[in-house]
């Protein structure tokens, strides 16, 4: 590829799903979700009901992609948090690197609150993704690693028989 | 930039569909939303104009199936085709694992195809890509009107690199899924050598 990809293995993912659990008990939100600048969603944690998290994680890198844009056409490098506040449930999405750190609460929490916790967590956050980086780079040197190595045709035709 | 994920066995990779404005890009996006099974499909967002046109982006995900064990989800999206939403167009390319150039085929829209492709390599370089190297298809759209420039004519004109050449009518559907298909083949290809 001519961009870097994410390779995220088990453990990792259990160890953010449990990062974003104790960020989520401790600023009261609702849901919070880990996002890929690029839109991916990477983990999400809380009380989904029937939310669309996949558009949501789309929506958010969009939101932060446009107001970065915003920020370096007056100067700025970009604005490393971001902040919706509606009637009933607000949004607060930090930039951490790489990352989107998105939370999702209603009245039980406050903006205050979920600014210091997101903070506090923030730095083990991007702590953490500089590794994963480093095992994604690795793995792709060492193609052996991922799944798709040495894939047929036959494996790759077979994904399109259904869909025509 | 495609994201492995081993705890959900998830391969997730990001398309963008690409042309000047009112090339069928959306329509595009449409057709393939239409004609997949709601398992395989998640929302269709667009971010549009009061007029429809595209202001930001269109965005669906597709899952096309398992591979080895991984679900195979692609993020489908579209830029704005108008010229003068060119900084959020750039945007949408950032993280780009494939891309599909949807040109017009109606003669009077020659130009507009020549400057959206060359925009299209501009972008892509800001990011540090270079569409020689990224997995890409062209897709010759509105082959039904009757002013369109003869397909050999507008593949002169338009392919770079050999890339797949597809004609189209994405109003009904023509050449949309052999248009996703191509450029999916090619993105997959990619993750074998990586």
């Amino acid at each position: 590829m001519t961009n870097s990809s994410i390779v995220l293995r088990e453990s990792r993912y259990h160890h953010i799903k449990a990062m974003l659990a104790r960020l989520r008990l401790d600023s009261s939100a609702r849901l919070v979700v880990l996002v890929d600048k690029d839109g991916q969603q990477i983990a999400v944690h809380g009380e989904l009901g029937d939310l669309d998290t996949t558009s949501l994680a789309s929506l958010a890198a969009g939101n932060v992609a446009a107001t970065g844009g915003m920020a370096k056409l007056i100067g700025e490098n970009e604005f490393p948090t971001l902040s919706h506040e509606g009637e009933k449930e607000s949004i607060h999405i930090s930039v951490i690197g790489r990352v989107l750190l998105l939370v999702v609460f209603d009245d039980r929490s406050s903006l205050g609150l979920v600014k210091l916790r997101s903070k506090q967590i923030s730095h083990e956050l991007a702590k953490t993704f500089i590794e994963i980086e480093q095992e994604s780079a690795a793995a792709a040197a060492d193609g052996g690693a991922l799944p798709f190595t040495g894939i047929t045709d036959e494996e790759i035709d077979s994904l399109f028989s259904p869909a025509s | 930039m495609t994201f492995i994920n081993y705890a959900s066995r998830e391969i997730n990779c990001k398309i963008v569909y690409y042309g000047p404005g009112l090339c069928g890009k959306t329509t595009n996006l449409q057709f393939i939303y239409d004609s997949t099974a709601p398992q395989a499909k998640g929302k269709l967002i667009s971010l549009a104009t009061e007029a429809d046109r595209t202001l930001f982006f269109d965005f669906m995900p597709l899952e096309l199936g398992t591979v080895r064990g991984f679900k195979t989800r692609f993020h489908l999206y579209t830029v704005p085709g108008q010229v003068f939403y060119e900084a959020s167009r750039k945007l949408i390319l950032k993280g780009v694992d494939g891309v599909v150039f949807v040109a017009d085929s109606q003669e009077e829209r020659m130009d507009a195809n020549i400057e959206s492709l060359s925009n299209l390599e501009e972008n892509l370089r800001a990011y540090g890509y270079e569409l020689m190297k990224l997995p890409y298809v062209l897709q010759l759209n509105k082959r039904d009107l009757p002013n369109v420039i003869a397909s050999p004519d507008l593949t002169a004109e338009l392919q770079r690199k050999g890339e797949p050449v597809i004609e189209a009518v994405a109003s009904t559907g023509e050449g949309v899924f052999d248009t996703l298909k191509a450029v999916a083949k090619q993105v997959l290809t990619e993750l074998r050598k990586s």
